[in-house]
């Protein structure tokens, strides 16, 4: 019944996306950024959903369940405030540059605002690299969660293929309007069935309040902060979401907006979707103490998937395994087709690899390269250890450090891309060192203060920016004012 | 209120939610409050302030002129007035 219920999901999913290939014209502009015809709606949705993992439905509540309601306040109501702020203020501009530059990936932002090849490389390189762990960890999530879901019936390789498999089934088929049209659908289907999941076996559990008072009873510290999270860490923690900015696939669906005030309705409404998901999980985890006391590590990661087969097994199961790899699919898709683009467009379009590049040529490229990151991802999710889960923080880290640039590139006139060649470099430096003392502990903070490294990180790349673009000639003021506009 | 004043509130209210993100007269009080406990009750009324508070930006302080500059077309802005 489990796995029915997911294969009639992922089949589902699949024909969305192929039909949406009776829309896409042959050009690289439509593949990689829907031609930039997508309404507020399908764009919130298709945001939010690939936003978030499935990290909001089972990591949320392993975390919860661990540390209690803090979870909350480090994780959701800061992207509640901070993602919002960064659409306002960042999106905007970057769809209207992209817009009238006919940008589609953002090395070619970089390389548009400071006319350098050097710097646009080094981005390419940093973008891929952080990207390559976030694209493994999904992947790999597809095989754990059908193998928890299953109870091991199901190998974790088939969970894994069977996501690679319908990724590249849709995304190649419809591009990036395929893939928002599957993540609006997407992403109704697990704030849906996170609620129905939450409504069910809260209502088993006498109601919210009853359930508390028993949590109270033999675990009253997972109700208040405490000593689980350090009032620095909830602080720092707020820099997190800024990677929301840098992401790639971010940024394509950025491009994608129809207007400008296509953005009104994601810039109001993204804590909203935030608050549904994270409230049903973050309780969830919580009322877990009362039924499966004591768990530890991986076991405790499982306490989403065992109070359902506690409580309702079978259809909700296969319901609630078709919710996750509807969490992890919805950002996998965007993240392959990313990558696809910048090969596309920053590697081999840029440097004319086989000469000029036809519309439908760049079409084809950009399947080809979707399929190949996806399958060399499935090949690494076969040997990679499952430590490789802790490595989001890390690349979160990474991509909000890289923030200053692209705010840098939007408001700033003095900017040069020596600047943004140090911030970037400043990054990989200071991510490194950390990186370097941090990965395996995952209350790594600096020095022992309860500060997270990206404070340091992305203090570090802000600086570097500031000092170099000042030690260095200003840029050209017809290529500024295209990106930050004319004096006002 | 002048049509700069009003933005600047809206403005203002960003880095007030900021500070008010960071609830430690919150951090260890066991108390209820909306049914759930107060530190999170309090967060998720938090998320509400935020929707508001993006409304108003919205509303009242939407870059339009920039963005149709940027854009290079008139059109896509999505003024309504606003800058």
């Amino acid at each position: 019944m489990t796995l029915a219920v997911i294969f009639a999901y992922l089949a589902a999913v699949l024909s969305i996306g192929v039909w949406s290939n009776r829309r896409l014209a042959a050009t690289g502009e439509d593949f990689f950024v829907a031609g930039r015809t997508i309404g507020p709606f399908v764009l919130l949705m298709t945001l939010f959903g690939t936003h978030m993992t499935s990290f909001a439905l089972l990591g949320a509540s392993a975390e919860s369940y661990r540390v209690g309601i803090g979870v909350f306040s480090l994780m959701a109501s800061s992207s509640a405030l901070m993602v919002p702020v960064v659409f306002f203020f960042v999106g905007t501009r970057v769809w209207a540059v992209g817009r009238r530059l006919g940008l589609l990936t953002q090395v070619q932002f970089v390389r548009a605002r400071w006319g350098s090849d050097g710097v646009g490389l080094l981005l390419f390189v940093v973008l891929v690299l952080l990207l390559l762990p976030y694209l493994l960890i999904g992947v790999m999530g597809g095989g754990v969660v059908l193998g928890q879901i299953t109870d091991g019936a199901a190998p974790s390789w088939l969970g894994s293929l069977l996501v690679s498999g319908v990724v590249i089934g849709y995304v190649t088929s419809g591009g990036l309007r395929g893939t928002a049209w599957v993540n609006t659908f997407q992403t109704a289907m697990f704030m849906l069935l996170g609620a129905v999941t939450a409504v069910l076996i809260v209502t088993k559990l006498g109601g919210v309040g009853a359930a508390l008072d028993r949590v109270a009873e033999s675990r009253p510290e997972l109700l208040v902060r405490g000593d689980a999270i350090h009032p620095l860490r909830l602080l720092s923690y707020t820099l997190i979401p800024l990677s929301v900015g840098t992401f790639p696939h971010i940024f394509a669906h950025w491009l994608s907006a129809k207007r400008a005030a296509t953005f009104k309705a994601p810039i109001v409404l993204y804590p909203v979707c935030i608050a549904a998901v994270w409230i049903p999980s973050v309780l969830l985890g919580l009322f877990g103490n009362i039924d499966f006391p004591g768990l530890d590590g991986a076991e405790s990661n499982a306490v989403l998937v065992r109070m359902i087969a506690l409580y309702a097994p079978e259809l909700l199961a296969g319901l609630l395994g078709a919710g996750v790899f509807a969490a992890i699919m919805s950002s996998l898709d965007s993240q392959s087709l990313s990558l696809g683009a910048m090969f596309t467009q920053d590697i081999v379009r840029h440097y004319r690899w086989g000469g000029d590049l036809s519309e439908a040529r760049q079409v084809r490229l950009g399947r080809l390269f979707v399929v190949g990151v996806v399958a060399a991802v499935f090949v690494l999710s076969l040997v990679a250890e499952r430590s490789i889960f802790a490595l989001s923080v890390w690349s979160f880290t990474g991509f909000a450090s890289l923030l200053p640039v692209v705010v840098a590139a939007l408001y700033w006139r003095r900017s040069t891309a020596a600047g943004a060649g140090a911030a970037i470099l400043a990054t990989i430096a200071l991510w490194t060192w950390f990186f370097l003392r941090g990965i395996g502990d995952p209350d790594y903070s600096v020095g022992g203060t309860g500060v997270m490294p990206v404070a340091v990180v992305f203090a570090g790349s802000a600086a570097a920016m500031i000092v170099v673009s000042l030690l260095t000639r200003p840029p050209v003021t017809e290529r500024v004012e295209r990106f930050v506009g004319q004096p006002r | 209120m002048a049509k700069r004043a009003v933005r600047v509130t809206a403005y203002a209210a960003l880095p007030a939610l900021y500070l008010l993100h960071n609830d430690l007269w919150l951090w260890d009080d066991p108390g209820r409050f909306l049914g759930l406990p107060v530190g999170l009750s309090y967060h998720v009324l938090f998320s509400a302030a935020v929707v508001l508070a993006m409304w108003r930006l919205v509303r009242v302080a939407w870059p339009g002129d920039t963005l149709a500059e940027l854009a290079g077309s008139p059109d896509d802005g999505g003024a309504e007035g606003a800058e």
